[in-house]
């Protein structure tokens, strides 16, 4: 039986931790949740489990351990095999739903950490970058209510964790990145991804998130020289 | 279904980038025939361009006319496709696949940036910043081979699989720089794993036949590093 001990180390205010979360629900699988109380302390057993990377979220199954969350949904949807499907059957639209997954990481992640954490000129060309990451995002949606198709898929889960975070930091840093005017399809498919019953029982609480965000925007700030 | 000798397959590459090696490599192991269109160093070619409009990067690879892009991405995709020639490249097990992927993931984040910082750092600070995460790196990578070996002779195992493939294409890149710097990157006292692994990998035939020889790399990225140096600095 594949169920027999699921356990998920991660952090409340994870987007990297809440897509596998995520994809454990779909599956309809128990797991015993382990909040890290990053960025302060790592536990000693996180540690142990991760000593390559030392980063959450960490899947364990029957005390096999694995990091890397769009690895994890793999692994989550190959050990599952009943139930919902994740991954994309195709080898070419596998290809491209990893090839996507991959780029909003990249390219995404990069530009939001310089929106977030710089200020002035530097901050305005982060803003510049992302603003085009999403745009280019439209073009994998294809008009399709999800990336998925009629249904939310892998593409939707890696990337699904921008609709809850990017207006928060929106908001923090009083910044636009996806509006009606650069990405409206990305836009829209915000509001219908936060509207799946899956994804919206276990977003993590906006006001808390919010302030997080807020001191967490003034903590690099005040690093700065 | 995919596969027939009548599916056309062409691969944009160059002869020395490892990642490019990754996918030639996996198309060599998979039996496919393929028609190899090599860039010229310094200008992309229009084929390419179109291809991958996104990064403007080789490996792509194209299969009936659909571009596949990034090189750990097309070596799945060729496992996923010619599953019935040649062994499989990724693990039977899912946990193991999963093992495989993570240590690509790794490979391609911290082991390559600090191979190729060795040759772009600006100054001899950062070439030892970057030689230590090296060899940091290339000591986690020899204990995961223990255990994920279990005593075999590739990451594969009995045969040669997705993370020898990620790994092993670099080999001719480290042989290189072993020899411009003067130091080993895999060492018979540190890292003796690794060190039986590479060779068990480059005497591979069709592995063989795609690594570049050490000297040509060599010559390149002397020419490479006087291209970088005289480049206006970087904003």
């Amino acid at each position: 039986m594949a169920d027999k001990e699921v356990r998920l180390f991660g952090m409340w205010a994870s987007p990297f931790t809440k897509r596998v979360e995520w994809a454990l629900k779909l599956k309809g699988i128990e797991y015993e949740y382990v909040n890290e109380s990053i960025p302060f302390s790592k536990s000693e057993e996180l540690l142990r489990l991760n000593p390559v990377t030392k980063k959450i979220p960490v899947l364990v199954h029957n005390g096999k351990p694995l990091a890397e969350s769009l690895v994890i949904i793999e692994y989550i949807d190959e050990t599952w095999k009943e139930g919902y499907s994740i991954m994309p059957k195709d080898p070419y639209d596998l290809a491209q739903a990893r090839f996507w997954a991959k780029f909003a990481d990249d390219k995404g992640t990069m530009s939001l950490l310089h929106v977030f954490s710089k200020e002035g000129e530097v901050q305005q060309k982060a803003v510049e970058e992302a603003r085009e990451v999403f745009k280019t995002l439209e073009q994998a949606l294809e008009g399709k209510k999800f990336f998925g198709g009629d249904c939310i898929n892998y593409l939707d889960l890696a990337i699904g964790w921008y609709a809850f975070w990017l207006p928060i930091i929106e908001e923090t840093v009083n910044v636009s990145m996806v509006d009606d005017a650069n990405a409206p399809l990305l836009k829209a498919w915000f509001g219908r991804f936060l509207e799946v019953d899956v994804i919206k029982s276990i977003l993590p609480p906006r006001d808390k998130t919010s302030e997080m965000s807020k001191i967490r925007r003034n903590q690099l700030l005040s690093n700065m020289p | 279904m995919a596969g027939s000798g009548n599916s056309e397959v062409k691969l944009l590459g160059a002869w020395a980038s490892p990642y490019v090696a990754r996918a030639r490599i996996a198309l060599n192991l998979k039996e496919v025939q393929y028609e190899f269109l090599e860039e010229q160093f310094g200008t992309k070619s229009e084929l390419l361009l179109k291809s991958n409009p996104i990064y403007k990067k080789i490996p792509v690879l194209i299969h009936d006319d659909k571009p596949i892009c990034e090189s750990l991405i097309i070596v799945q995709y060729i496992d996923e496709v010619w599953v019935s020639s040649g062994p499989a490249l990724m693990p039977a097990d899912a946990y193991d696949r999963a093992l495989h992927r993570f240590w690509a993931v790794y490979i391609d984040d911290k082991f390559v940036p600090s191979l190729f910082g060795m040759m772009r750092a600006p100054t001899e600070e950062a070439k030892a910043e970057s030689k230590e995460q090296a060899l940091a790196s290339l000591q986690l990578l020899e204990e995961a081979f223990g255990k994920i070996s279990k005593g075999k002779p590739f990451f594969g195992g009995d045969t040669i699989g997705y993370l020898d493939v990620a790994l092993g294409a670099f080999v001719g890149w480290m042989k290189a720089f072993e020899e411009m710097n003067g130091f080993k990157l895999l060492d018979d006292a540190k890292t003796p794993l690794l060190c039986a692994w590479a060779e068990n990998f480059c005497n591979n035939e069709v592995v063989g036949a795609v690594i570049p020889e050490t000297a040509k790399l060599v010559e390149l990225a002397k020419v490479m590093q006087a291209r970088f140096k005289s480049a206006p600095p970087a904003n």
